[in-house]
Protein backbone atom coordinates (compact mmCIF):
# COMPACT_ATOMS: atom_id res chain seq x y z
CA UNK A 1 0.00 0.00 0.00
CA UNK A 2 3.00 2.57 0.59
CA UNK A 3 4.19 1.83 -2.75
CA UNK A 4 0.90 3.34 -4.60
CA UNK A 5 1.00 6.15 -2.38
CA UNK A 6 4.37 7.17 -3.44
CA UNK A 7 3.18 6.47 -6.82
CA UNK A 8 0.14 8.82 -6.21
CA UNK A 9 2.85 11.54 -4.88
CA UNK A 10 4.96 11.14 -7.76
CA UNK A 11 1.93 11.85 -10.29
CA UNK A 12 0.97 14.81 -8.30
CA UNK A 13 5.20 16.05 -7.88
CA UNK A 14 5.30 15.39 -11.92
CA UNK A 15 1.98 17.15 -12.75
CA UNK A 16 1.69 20.02 -11.18
CA UNK A 17 5.08 21.40 -12.86
CA UNK A 18 3.71 20.22 -15.73
CA UNK A 19 0.31 22.28 -15.06
CA UNK A 20 1.45 25.43 -13.83
CA UNK A 21 2.78 27.02 -17.17
CA UNK A 22 -0.61 26.57 -18.38
CA UNK A 23 -1.98 29.51 -15.86
CA UNK A 24 1.32 31.30 -15.69
CA UNK A 25 1.16 31.54 -19.81
CA UNK A 26 -1.64 32.64 -20.25
CA UNK A 27 -1.90 36.15 -18.81
CA UNK A 28 1.86 36.63 -20.02
CA UNK A 29 2.54 38.63 -22.76
CA UNK A 30 6.08 38.37 -23.39
CA UNK A 31 8.89 40.53 -24.57
CA UNK A 32 10.19 39.29 -28.24
CA UNK A 33 13.51 38.29 -26.75
CA UNK A 34 11.78 36.20 -24.08
CA UNK A 35 9.77 34.16 -26.77
CA UNK A 36 12.77 33.34 -28.99
CA UNK A 37 14.31 31.92 -25.53
CA UNK A 38 11.45 29.88 -25.46
CA UNK A 39 11.75 28.46 -28.37
CA UNK A 40 15.14 27.70 -28.08
CA UNK A 41 14.06 25.48 -24.82
CA UNK A 42 13.20 22.61 -27.40
CA UNK A 43 16.25 22.51 -28.76
CA UNK A 44 18.31 22.90 -25.66
CA UNK A 45 16.08 20.47 -23.77
CA UNK A 46 16.93 17.78 -26.30
CA UNK A 47 20.79 18.54 -25.85
CA UNK A 48 20.95 18.55 -22.17
CA UNK A 49 18.87 15.61 -22.07
CA UNK A 50 21.14 13.36 -24.47
CA UNK A 51 24.82 14.61 -22.82
CA UNK A 52 25.92 13.66 -20.83
CA UNK A 53 23.07 11.35 -19.67
CA UNK A 54 24.51 8.56 -22.34
CA UNK A 55 27.32 8.27 -21.35
CA UNK A 56 26.14 6.06 -18.20
CA UNK A 57 23.99 4.12 -19.78
CA UNK A 58 26.65 1.17 -18.78
CA UNK A 59 28.19 2.63 -15.14
CA UNK A 60 31.87 3.18 -15.66
CA UNK A 61 31.79 2.38 -19.38
CA UNK A 62 31.24 5.71 -21.51
CA UNK A 63 31.72 3.95 -25.03
CA UNK A 64 28.97 1.73 -24.88
CA UNK A 65 26.58 4.89 -24.88
CA UNK A 66 29.02 6.62 -27.33
CA UNK A 67 29.03 3.69 -29.80
CA UNK A 68 25.12 3.62 -29.46
CA UNK A 69 24.71 7.38 -29.66
CA UNK A 70 26.81 7.78 -32.22
CA UNK A 71 25.56 5.24 -34.75
CA UNK A 72 21.99 6.91 -34.02
CA UNK A 73 23.50 10.39 -35.19
CA UNK A 74 24.03 8.57 -38.37
CA UNK A 75 20.82 6.68 -39.04
CA UNK A 76 18.87 10.22 -38.30
CA UNK A 77 21.59 11.91 -40.32
CA UNK A 78 20.28 9.84 -43.18
CA UNK A 79 17.12 10.32 -42.67
CA UNK A 80 16.06 7.74 -41.58
CA UNK A 81 13.12 6.34 -39.50
CA UNK A 82 13.21 6.49 -35.96
CA UNK A 83 12.22 3.01 -35.78
CA UNK A 84 15.73 2.45 -37.58
CA UNK A 85 17.28 5.10 -34.90
CA UNK A 86 16.65 3.10 -32.35
CA UNK A 87 16.51 -0.56 -33.28
CA UNK A 88 20.30 0.48 -34.88
CA UNK A 89 21.25 2.00 -31.66
CA UNK A 90 20.54 -0.51 -29.64
CA UNK A 91 21.71 -3.24 -31.93
CA UNK A 92 25.22 -1.33 -31.47
CA UNK A 93 24.96 -1.10 -27.77
CA UNK A 94 24.28 -4.84 -27.80
CA UNK A 95 27.46 -5.77 -30.06
CA UNK A 96 29.92 -3.67 -27.86
CA UNK A 97 28.84 -5.18 -24.92
CA UNK A 98 28.93 -8.34 -26.39
CA UNK A 99 32.74 -8.11 -27.38
CA UNK A 100 33.37 -5.92 -23.17
CA UNK B 1 -17.95 20.84 -30.84
CA UNK B 2 -17.75 21.91 -34.71
CA UNK B 3 -17.57 25.06 -35.28
CA UNK B 4 -15.88 27.63 -32.89
CA UNK B 5 -15.11 28.24 -29.54
CA UNK B 6 -15.12 31.73 -27.86
CA UNK B 7 -12.77 32.26 -25.15
CA UNK B 8 -13.61 34.24 -22.36
CA UNK B 9 -10.46 35.17 -21.22
CA UNK B 10 -9.30 36.52 -24.95
CA UNK B 11 -10.44 38.40 -28.06
CA UNK B 12 -9.66 35.34 -30.06
CA UNK B 13 -11.56 32.17 -31.39
CA UNK B 14 -10.09 29.19 -31.95
CA UNK B 15 -11.71 27.30 -34.74
CA UNK B 16 -12.61 23.76 -33.57
CA UNK B 17 -13.79 22.83 -36.94
CA UNK B 18 -11.84 19.65 -38.49
CA UNK B 19 -10.68 18.40 -35.11
CA UNK B 20 -10.90 15.01 -35.26
CA UNK B 21 -8.99 15.21 -38.53
CA UNK B 22 -6.38 17.30 -36.73
CA UNK B 23 -6.95 14.11 -33.88
CA UNK B 24 -6.13 11.87 -36.53
CA UNK B 25 -3.02 13.84 -37.78
CA UNK B 26 -1.87 13.74 -34.20
CA UNK B 27 -1.91 10.29 -33.77
CA UNK B 28 -0.22 9.68 -37.24
CA UNK B 29 2.57 11.69 -35.61
CA UNK B 30 2.96 9.87 -32.72
CA UNK B 31 3.50 6.73 -34.64
CA UNK B 32 7.42 7.00 -34.49
CA UNK B 33 6.85 8.33 -31.30
CA UNK B 34 5.43 5.09 -30.32
CA UNK B 35 7.61 3.20 -31.74
CA UNK B 36 10.48 5.14 -29.46
CA UNK B 37 8.03 4.52 -26.26
CA UNK B 38 7.35 0.68 -26.89
CA UNK B 39 10.80 -0.29 -26.67
CA UNK B 40 11.35 2.06 -23.69
CA UNK B 41 8.38 1.04 -21.84
CA UNK B 42 9.03 -2.61 -22.29
CA UNK B 43 11.97 -2.05 -20.99
CA UNK B 44 10.67 -0.20 -17.71
CA UNK B 45 7.89 -2.75 -17.58
CA UNK B 46 10.65 -5.93 -17.46
CA UNK B 47 13.23 -3.48 -14.98
CA UNK B 48 10.19 -3.19 -12.56
CA UNK B 49 8.76 -6.06 -12.76
CA UNK B 50 12.52 -8.14 -12.32
CA UNK B 51 13.14 -5.48 -9.19
CA UNK B 52 10.08 -6.48 -7.46
CA UNK B 53 7.41 -4.36 -8.03
CA UNK B 54 4.05 -6.01 -8.73
CA UNK B 55 2.53 -6.00 -12.37
CA UNK B 56 0.10 -3.25 -10.74
CA UNK B 57 2.10 -0.67 -9.45
CA UNK B 58 4.84 -0.90 -11.97
CA UNK B 59 1.64 -0.02 -14.55
CA UNK B 60 0.15 2.24 -11.77
CA UNK B 61 3.66 3.95 -12.31
CA UNK B 62 3.10 4.66 -16.08
CA UNK B 63 -0.89 5.80 -15.63
CA UNK B 64 0.05 8.08 -12.96
CA UNK B 65 3.37 9.43 -13.57
CA UNK B 66 3.60 9.37 -17.28
CA UNK B 67 7.43 10.53 -17.43
CA UNK B 68 9.91 7.56 -18.36
CA UNK B 69 13.13 8.68 -17.51
CA UNK B 70 11.88 9.18 -13.39
CA UNK B 71 9.85 5.88 -13.52
CA UNK B 72 13.57 3.97 -14.38
CA UNK B 73 15.25 5.97 -11.76
CA UNK B 74 12.27 5.46 -8.83
CA UNK B 75 12.20 1.86 -9.74
CA UNK B 76 16.14 1.56 -9.13
CA UNK B 77 15.67 3.79 -5.99
CA UNK B 78 13.05 1.20 -4.52
CA UNK B 79 15.00 -1.58 -4.73
CA UNK B 80 18.02 -0.20 -3.50
CA UNK B 81 15.24 0.28 -0.77
CA UNK B 82 15.54 4.07 -0.57
CA UNK B 83 13.24 5.93 1.65
CA UNK B 84 9.79 7.40 0.02
CA UNK B 85 10.43 10.76 0.98
CA UNK B 86 13.30 10.92 -0.97
CA UNK B 87 11.91 9.01 -4.09
CA UNK B 88 8.76 11.81 -4.30
CA UNK B 89 11.49 14.23 -4.25
CA UNK B 90 13.78 13.21 -6.12
CA UNK B 91 11.39 12.83 -8.85
CA UNK B 92 9.92 16.42 -9.00
CA UNK B 93 13.80 17.21 -9.16
CA UNK B 94 14.08 15.30 -12.79
CA UNK B 95 10.51 15.97 -13.81
CA UNK B 96 10.79 19.79 -12.99
CA UNK B 97 11.93 20.09 -16.55
CA UNK B 98 8.93 19.58 -17.64
CA UNK B 99 7.95 23.36 -16.07
CA UNK B 100 10.32 24.75 -18.44
CA UNK B 101 9.09 22.49 -21.65
CA UNK B 102 5.65 23.27 -20.57
CA UNK B 103 6.28 27.26 -20.12
CA UNK B 104 7.50 27.24 -23.87
CA UNK B 105 4.76 24.91 -25.46
CA UNK B 106 1.53 26.93 -23.57
CA UNK B 107 3.13 30.00 -24.74
CA UNK B 108 2.34 28.41 -28.62
CA UNK B 109 -1.56 27.87 -27.21
CA UNK B 110 -2.60 30.86 -25.50
CA UNK B 111 -5.43 30.33 -28.48
CA UNK B 112 -6.91 27.54 -26.65
CA UNK B 113 -9.17 27.41 -23.93
CA UNK B 114 -7.91 27.43 -20.74
CA UNK B 115 -9.15 23.90 -19.28
CA UNK B 116 -8.20 22.52 -22.35
CA UNK B 117 -4.39 23.57 -21.53
CA UNK B 118 -4.89 22.83 -18.37
CA UNK B 119 -6.03 18.92 -19.12
CA UNK B 120 -3.42 18.44 -22.27
CA UNK B 121 -0.34 19.47 -19.59
CA UNK B 122 -0.55 15.92 -18.12
CA UNK B 123 0.41 14.50 -21.06
CA UNK B 124 3.00 16.49 -22.01
CA UNK B 125 6.73 14.34 -21.84
CA UNK B 126 9.98 15.18 -23.60
CA UNK B 127 9.09 13.31 -26.94
CA UNK B 128 5.52 14.70 -26.83
CA UNK B 129 6.90 18.00 -26.12
CA UNK B 130 9.78 18.09 -28.83
CA UNK B 131 7.47 16.58 -31.69
CA UNK B 132 4.76 19.52 -30.98
CA UNK B 133 7.32 22.29 -30.74
CA UNK B 134 8.46 21.18 -34.30
CA UNK B 135 5.23 20.99 -35.49
CA UNK B 136 4.77 24.04 -34.24
CA UNK B 137 7.63 25.58 -36.00
CA UNK B 138 6.17 24.03 -39.45
CA UNK B 139 3.06 25.12 -39.27
CA UNK B 140 1.59 27.73 -40.81
CA UNK B 141 -0.57 29.27 -38.42
CA UNK B 142 -0.86 28.29 -34.51
CA UNK B 143 0.05 25.50 -33.08
CA UNK B 144 -2.99 23.28 -33.68
CA UNK B 145 -4.74 21.93 -29.96
CA UNK B 146 -5.95 18.63 -31.55
CA UNK B 147 -3.14 17.48 -33.30
CA UNK B 148 -0.80 17.55 -29.35
CA UNK B 149 -4.07 15.86 -28.19
CA UNK B 150 -3.74 12.84 -30.75
CA UNK B 151 0.15 12.90 -30.08
CA UNK B 152 -0.34 12.73 -26.09
CA UNK B 153 -2.61 10.29 -26.48
CA UNK B 154 -0.61 7.82 -28.68
CA UNK B 155 1.88 8.54 -26.81
CA UNK B 156 0.73 7.77 -23.65
CA UNK B 157 -1.17 4.53 -24.58
CA UNK B 158 2.15 3.24 -26.32
CA UNK B 159 3.64 4.02 -22.90
CA UNK B 160 0.65 2.41 -20.45
CA UNK B 161 0.62 -0.54 -23.17
CA UNK B 162 4.17 -1.22 -23.26
CA UNK B 163 4.62 -1.14 -19.83
CA UNK B 164 2.12 -3.66 -19.37
CA UNK B 165 3.83 -5.65 -22.18
CA UNK B 166 7.16 -5.06 -20.53
CA UNK B 167 6.03 -6.50 -17.13
CA UNK B 168 4.03 -9.63 -18.17
CA UNK B 169 7.55 -10.51 -20.37
CA UNK B 170 9.71 -9.99 -17.52
CA UNK B 171 10.21 -13.66 -17.28
CA UNK B 172 11.13 -14.23 -20.35
CA UNK B 173 12.95 -11.31 -21.04
CA UNK B 174 16.99 -11.89 -20.12
CA UNK B 175 18.53 -9.04 -18.08
CA UNK B 176 21.15 -8.15 -20.16
CA UNK B 177 18.98 -7.46 -23.44
CA UNK B 178 16.75 -5.42 -20.82
CA UNK B 179 19.93 -3.20 -20.21
CA UNK B 180 20.59 -2.74 -24.40
CA UNK B 181 17.52 -1.61 -24.29
CA UNK B 182 18.20 1.40 -22.07
CA UNK B 183 20.02 3.50 -25.46
CA UNK B 184 16.26 3.38 -26.43
CA UNK B 185 15.56 6.68 -24.62
CA UNK B 186 18.46 8.32 -25.77
CA UNK B 187 18.14 7.04 -29.74
CA UNK B 188 14.60 9.17 -29.53
CA UNK B 189 16.14 12.25 -28.36
CA UNK B 190 18.92 12.39 -31.29
CA UNK B 191 16.00 11.05 -33.54
CA UNK B 192 14.38 14.34 -33.00
CA UNK B 193 17.33 16.18 -32.07
CA UNK B 194 19.23 15.38 -35.57
CA UNK B 195 17.00 16.22 -38.59
CA UNK B 196 15.47 19.78 -36.89
CA UNK B 197 20.08 20.25 -36.46
CA UNK B 198 20.64 19.34 -39.88
CA UNK B 199 18.35 21.70 -41.20
CA UNK B 200 19.72 24.43 -39.12
CA UNK B 201 23.16 25.00 -37.64
CA UNK B 202 21.16 27.28 -35.32
CA UNK B 203 19.92 24.34 -33.63
CA UNK B 204 22.40 22.12 -33.47
CA UNK B 205 24.61 24.91 -31.83
CA UNK B 206 21.88 25.71 -29.07
CA UNK B 207 21.98 21.87 -28.21
CA UNK B 208 25.47 21.95 -27.84
CA UNK B 209 25.63 24.93 -26.02
CA UNK B 210 22.91 23.45 -23.70
CA UNK B 211 24.62 19.82 -23.48
CA UNK B 212 28.44 21.24 -22.65
CA UNK B 213 26.79 23.10 -19.93
CA UNK B 214 25.06 20.24 -18.65
CA UNK B 215 27.90 18.35 -18.58
CA UNK B 216 30.02 21.01 -16.67
CA UNK B 217 27.10 21.54 -13.87
CA UNK B 218 26.79 17.48 -13.72
CA UNK B 219 30.75 17.57 -13.33
CA UNK B 220 30.72 20.27 -10.39
CA UNK B 221 28.49 18.07 -8.40
CA UNK B 222 24.44 19.26 -9.63
CA UNK B 223 22.09 16.38 -9.42
CA UNK B 224 21.06 14.84 -12.83
CA UNK B 225 17.50 16.75 -12.60
CA UNK B 226 19.02 20.07 -11.31
CA UNK B 227 21.54 19.88 -14.45
CA UNK B 228 19.41 19.49 -17.07
CA UNK B 229 16.87 22.43 -15.65
CA UNK B 230 19.54 25.39 -15.45
CA UNK B 231 21.00 23.64 -18.84
CA UNK B 232 18.11 23.75 -20.56
CA UNK B 233 17.37 27.48 -19.27
CA UNK B 234 20.79 28.71 -19.80
CA UNK B 235 21.59 26.88 -23.16
CA UNK B 236 17.93 28.71 -24.24
CA UNK B 237 19.09 31.75 -23.03
CA UNK B 238 21.36 31.86 -26.40
CA UNK B 239 18.43 31.37 -28.38
CA UNK B 240 17.47 34.93 -27.97
CA UNK B 241 20.81 35.48 -30.24
CA UNK B 242 20.79 32.60 -32.13
CA UNK B 243 16.70 33.08 -33.48
CA UNK B 244 16.37 35.26 -36.40
CA UNK B 245 14.40 38.21 -35.00
CA UNK B 246 11.19 38.57 -36.76
CA UNK B 247 10.17 41.45 -38.32
CA UNK B 248 6.64 43.26 -36.90
CA UNK B 249 4.61 42.85 -39.69
CA UNK B 250 5.23 38.74 -39.48
CA UNK B 251 4.53 39.38 -35.77
CA UNK B 252 1.21 40.58 -36.32
CA UNK B 253 0.14 38.43 -39.00
CA UNK B 254 0.66 35.53 -35.78
CA UNK B 255 -2.99 36.84 -34.68
CA UNK B 256 -4.62 33.34 -33.80
CA UNK B 257 -7.71 33.40 -36.46
CA UNK B 258 -8.02 29.82 -38.01
CA UNK B 259 -6.99 26.53 -36.15
CA UNK B 260 -6.19 23.99 -38.90
CA UNK B 261 -2.96 24.24 -40.86
CA UNK B 262 -3.62 22.34 -43.36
Amino acid sequence: MELLWIIICMGIVTFIPRLLPVYIMDRLNLPEWADRWLKAIPYAALGALIFPGILFIEEGLPWVGLAGGAVAVVLAWLRLSVLYVIFGSIAAVMTVQFFL
Amino acid sequence: MPGKTTLSDSSTTMCTAGWTAEIRRGMQASVPLIIGFIPIAISYGVLAVQTGITLFHTVAMSILVFAGASQFMAVNMIGLGIGALEIVIATFVLNFRHFILNLSLMNRLKHVPLRWRAALSFGITDEIFAVGSMEGERSRGPLSFFFMVGLAVGGYGAWVIGSLAGGLLSMIIPPAVGSSMSIALYAMFIGLLIPAARDSWRVGLIAGISAGICSLLYTVGLSNGWSIVLATLLGGMTGIWLIEQKQKGVQQSQAPETGSNR
